[in-house]
């Protein structure tokens, strides 16, 4: 199927998904309507998205109330690809896990939830993965703000006295 | 052959189960990564995998870098196939701003792009035997990708991390005589393959230690987002070389080998190796087509933009390296830099599975099943 097959193939089953302008290959939905939606794109017959190629998680800015999440998809049985984004609230950051539908996910909501503090709902083990445990804030944010110290260790560059 | 254990119940084990930690510092587990390993007895009841250890924070670098300066830190993520990291990166910024490369940079990058798949593989090869106890397999494929390697070096001066793929060309043309030197080495790595096969592959003792052991079936896979080797391994013939082709992959008559469990179930360690080792001829098939019709000709930085801008918008793109499938998403807002670039890493989603293909199995099976996954922590971290 092509792009446009596979856009109004979704759109009979889910109204409210609206398709990117300038990018006829990604769709938007709502953390609400995710986890029908990924169900859906995951066991549909024609769409059939066995494969999930990436998870990224984005900050649309300083200025915006939001986070995301990518989902790029792709079909090995049909060859075809499609993008999801879901813009999430920077106040209330939740989404459905898709963790039990694709099992690569486990790990890439894990990341994002280091990075970007999106809480997967349903995930199993939702800890920090690349951080430590115990590291405050999340990093990939745009307002983050470098940490001075780090237990006791100064990593902030500049330091009095030096230069 | 190794014996796994299904039933667990056949005695109250809860008495007997231990914790034992693998790494962070262990040679076994190929850099930083450290296994929590709940076992029985000596049979494996769970792996969590415990990584980070390396993570130079690539992606918040990025954030302030601009695209060229990012080149040298994706040669770091990867840096068993620097050249290929460099390879899928340019690709993609080159698809976000509709850069069309001239030809012989095309054949220019192909050529060092399967040299250094050729390289990777002899590394995972002769680690992988080393892993189950065949030290001298090793020392020979060292020996051989000791020559790439200085093919590399006369090439752009560095050994490993070449930053030597541009976006829109490549740092420096064919020095003289490099293709020469090029076509000696395929010569003499030919008949290696043989060698190595009669020294490993066809082993008795390596066929007992991988045949039948840590079996990915072809749906976990797809499932867990495995790729590259590790996926054929598993008797899925997908290669995005061949299924998604790229760059000039579609002029060359290549085969895509899979895993048929020739030696015991498909999807098994010795699939996995085995594949390697196929693959490093289907490299060295590719490397001698691309010599052969490459345009001598021809400027290199014909195409190289004096400025990368890309408009805003973003792209997903991915390519084939050594572990498999690396992706890029790259984000633009207009600017010199990137918002965001994100580095789908193939070892990733290979660690990932772990847990899930090593249970039930003994401690000393575990280590052969992560040696053949073939993972480079310094991409896992990142």
């Amino acid at each position: 199927m092509n792009n446009t097959e596979i856009i109004n193939k979704i759109k009979s089953s889910f109204k409210n998904i609206s398709i990117d302008e300038n990018h006829s290959d990604r769709i938007i939905s709502t953390p609400k309507e995710w986890e029908e939606l990924s169900k859906f794109l995951r066991n549909d017959y024609d769409l059939f998205f066995d494969s999930m190629m990436c998870i990224t998680g984005i900050d649309e800015g300083v200025d915006s109330n939001n986070l995301g999440v990518v989902y790029n998809l792709h079909s090995m049985k049909y060859n075809h690809k499609i993008e999801v984004y879901i813009p999430v609230d920077k106040k209330t950051p939740n989404i459905f896990s898709v963790e039990k539908i694709w099992r690569m996910a486990e790990w890439f909501e894990r990341e994002i939830y280091d990075m970007y503090g999106i809480v997967f709902d349903g995930h199993s083990d939702l800890r920090r993965i690349l951080l430590p445990d115990d590291w405050d804030g999340f990093p990939l944010r745009k307002d983050y703000e470098f940490p001075k110290t780090w237990h006791g260790i100064v990593v902030d560059k500049i330091k009095d006295g030096w230069e | 052959m190794g014996i796994k254990i299904n039933n667990q119940n056949t005695h109250n084990s809860s008495d007997e189960e231990m914790v034992l930690n693998i790494g962070p510092q262990h040679p076994s587990t190929h850099g930083v990564l450290r296994l929590k390993t709940i076992t029985d007895g000596e049979i494996i009841k769970k792996i969590t995998p415990y990584i980070g250890y390396l993570h130079r924070c690539f992606e918040k670098h990025c954030e302030n870098l601009t695209y060229e300066q990012a080149i040298p830190f994706v040669d770091r993520c990867d840096y068993i196939g620097s050249m290929n990291n460099d390879f899928g990166y340019a690709i993609a910024v080159e698809k976000l701003m509709d850069i069309q490369v001239p030809e012989k940079v095309e054949y220019i990058r192909v050529i060092v792009a399967e040299m250094n798949r050729i390289a990777s593989h002899l590394l995972a090869v002769g680690v992988f035997g080393l892993d189950v106890g065949a030290v001298t397999p090793f020392v020979y494929c060292f020996r051989d990708r000791e020559r790439i390697l200085d093919l590399f070096e006369m090439l752009c001066g560095a050994r490993l991390l070449y930053n030597y793929i541009w976006v829109g060309g490549v740092s420096h043309d064919f020095p003289v005589g490099w293709v020469e030197k090029t076509y000696e080495f395929l010569d003499y790595f030919e008949p290696k393959i043989i060698e190595t096969n009669d020294l490993l592959t066809y082993n008795k003792i390596f066929i007992e230690r991988t045949a039948d052991v840590g079996v990915i079936p072809p749906e976990v896979a797809i499932s867990y987002g495995v790729t590259g080797p590790n996926l054929r391994g598993s008797g899925v013939k997908w290669d995005l070389r061949k299924n998604e082709t790229y760059s000039i992959y579609d002029k060359f008559d290549f085969d895509i080998p899979i895993g048929t469990g020739a030696m015991g179930t498909i999807g098994d360690c010795w699939d996995r190796y085995y594949v390697r080792i196929r693959e490093l001829e289907e490299s060295l098939k590719i490397v001698r087509q691309a010599l052969d019709q490459m345009p001598r000709q021809g400027d290199i930085y014909e195409s190289m933009p004096k400025k990368i801008r890309p408009n805003a918008g973003h792209i997903y793109s991915r390519t084939e390296s050594p572990r498999g499938d690396l992706g890029f998403y790259i984000e633009s807002d207009g600017s010199a830099t990137p918002s965001r670039l994100k580095l789908r890493s193939p070892a990733f989603t290979a660690l990932s599975c772990m847990d899930e293909i090593s249970k039930g199995w003994m401690l000393a099976d575990m280590l052969t099943i992560l040696g053949s996954l073939d993972i480079v922590l310094g991409e896992i971290d990142r």
